[in-house]
């Protein structure tokens, strides 16, 4: 069974090695600042005891007030999982870090969020359109989205 | 004397026969030899998770379909536990052991068409993806006593499956699952030993398994690299737990790799299902969930090892009677990540057979 790690344990760990990043945490799930993907996501890669190497899947929810990216990592070695959260304010022009650095398996589906969620990811190399074409009139899974 | 060339861009698809559907890859060829290649899709994209925010749970069971619509039954699969996670409905023993039938049955299809279609690839034009075809045809003669569909099956529900199987269909799968390992032997000796298929497979389009980690790719690709990863072992659903089963294993994750351990893998889908049919208790086929289901406010990430990967679906609930996000984890949409590293430096044969390999449905990336 692959086992969640406790978040609250998770979030002690990012704390101590990235202070003051990881903000708020449930059983499962911690919520760290976006300017602090990237720092983070190095950190939770290469900690020889957390060892998370797979980038299971990432994903945004748009909440209106908020957008959230939700990272679903696994570790294979270990076989624990965890789900790292993030909190994008606001509607217009909005970016956060890209872990392509970190894990290539984030390349095509960073791009799927920019095309259909508008959130735009910084230091990725080819940060175009996926689904749709170059030109398509905003981003279609937004909850405000009108044809 | 070296002949002195330029480099030509040549767009492949994204009406082929070698891309398996709507695909369209932008090759930059130094004579025969691909230099850079640009993915180019997106001509099926139907907007499946925008489609499921207004739709009623049970209703987006038909969305799944059309998904990998090779596999639909595991489509289902994985979006019914997703569902059950959320709204916290368990599914009946009875119901879980047909569910796992159908999953398996759906896979062996699957596969079969993966190997079928890259014989097609390598140049055997037709004949061995007919072998293939002759098989997959009975099991969805099956897919159809179950539910009177082939393809698009809508057959799994939360909390359950749509009817129980008529009485005709376990005669019918018993006979199927016995002739299979026949039919893979058969499959076997015309493929797995043949010098032409070896020589066009073996150490081509090879990926590492760090790499194969690294860019996220999962299912019949990671294990054709070594790494033995299985959500079904992993993180057993359903009642993988109480089944006796190996997960095959590549050595050095090359075309041939792939090839192999999928025919392994429909090798061990024949020994889960022979287990299942042993196990079914019977009982009901459907738990007491309402039709209108409203799952408490949450998310919920449910997967299964589908045939091409790890398939998921992050669901988000407000509370109301459709979901509030309904995020699909493809595999076939992210075991494309390392493609362009996979296939350059290769010869324009070669392009098509590993991205035949690779297993790719359309529905599925394109969603």
């Amino acid at each position: 069974m692959t086992r969640a790690l406790s978040g609250e344990d998770v979030a002690r760990r990012i704390n101590e090695a990235h202070p003051d990043t990881a903000i708020h945490n449930n059983d499962t799930d911690v919520w760290i600042r976006p300017a602090a993907i990237l720092e983070v996501s190095e950190f939770l890669n290469s900690d020889p005891d957390l060892n998370f190497s797979f980038l299971n899947a990432v994903t945004a929810v748009d909440y209106v007030e908020y957008f959230e990216l939700v990272y679903h990592l696994v570790s294979m070695q270990n076989n624990t999982s965890v789900v790292i959260k993030s909190k994008v304010f606001g509607r217009e022009e909005l970016s956060a870090p890209s872990v392509i650095s970190v894990w290539q398996g984030a390349d095509l589906q960073e791009r799927e969020i920019w095309d259909l969620m508008g959130i735009h990811f910084e230091g990725h190399p080819n940060m175009k359109r996926v689904l749709l074409w170059e030109g398509f009139p905003g981003h279609p899974l937004r909850k405000d989205f009108l044809e | 004397m070296a002949v002195k060339t330029e480099p030509v861009t040549i767009n492949l698809g994204p009406q082929h026969p070698s891309t398996h559907g709507v695909f369209r890859l932008r090759v930059k060829f130094d004579g025969e030899v691909v230099l850079d290649v640009e993915p180019v899709f997106g001509y099926l994209h139907r907007g499946t998770e925008k489609l499921a925010e207004s739709r009623t749970y049970v209703q987006i069971v038909t969305l799944t379909d059309r998904l990998d619509y090779t596999a639909s039954m595991s489509n289902n699969l994985s979006y019914v536990l997703a569902v059950e996670k959320l709204a916290g409905i368990e599914a009946p023993e009875r119901a879980q052991y047909i569910r796992v039938i159908c999953a398996e049955l759906a896979r062996i299809s699957s596969h079969l068409m993966a190997t079928g279609f890259l014989l097609n690839d390598l140049g055997a034009f037709a004949t061995p993806l007919m072998y293939c075809f002759r098989e997959r045809e009975r099991i969805l003669d099956l897919f159809e006593m179950l539910c009177g569909a082939r393809i698009t099956v809508s057959y799994m529900r939360p909390g359950g499956v749509l009817q129980d199987p008529p009485d005709d269909f376990w005669p019918a799968l018993t006979r199927i699952n016995d002739d299979l390992p026949q039919y893979f032997d058969e499959l076997e000796s015309l493929i797995t030993g043949n010098e032409i298929v070896l020589a066009r497979t073996r150490d081509v389009g090879t990926i590492s398994a760090e790499h194969a980690i690294n860019a996220s790719i999962s299912g019949p690709i990671l294990r054709a690299t070594g790494v033995q990863w299985d959500v079904r072992r992993a993180d057993p659903y359903e009642i993988y737990d109480r089944l006796d089963f190996d997960i095959p294993i590549g050595a050095v994750g090359d075309t041939f790799d792939r090839y192999l351990v999928r025919i392994q893998e429909m090798r061990e889908s024949v020994k889960i299902i022979r287990q299942c049919i042993e196990q079914t208790p019977d009982g009901p086929y459907r738990a007491d969930a309402p039709w209108f289901i409203r799952a408490p406010e949450g998310d919920a990430y449910a997967a299964v090892e589908g045939p091409k990967g790890e398939l998921g679906f992050y669901m988000v609930s407000d509370g109301d009677i459709s979901p509030y996000r309904c995020k699909i984890r493809a595999p076939s949409f992210i075991n494309l990540t390392a493609l362009t590293d996979m296939l350059v430096g290769w010869k324009m044969g070669d392009l098509i057979t590993i991205f035949g390999s690779l297993d790719v449905v359309l529905g599925e990336v394109d969603r």
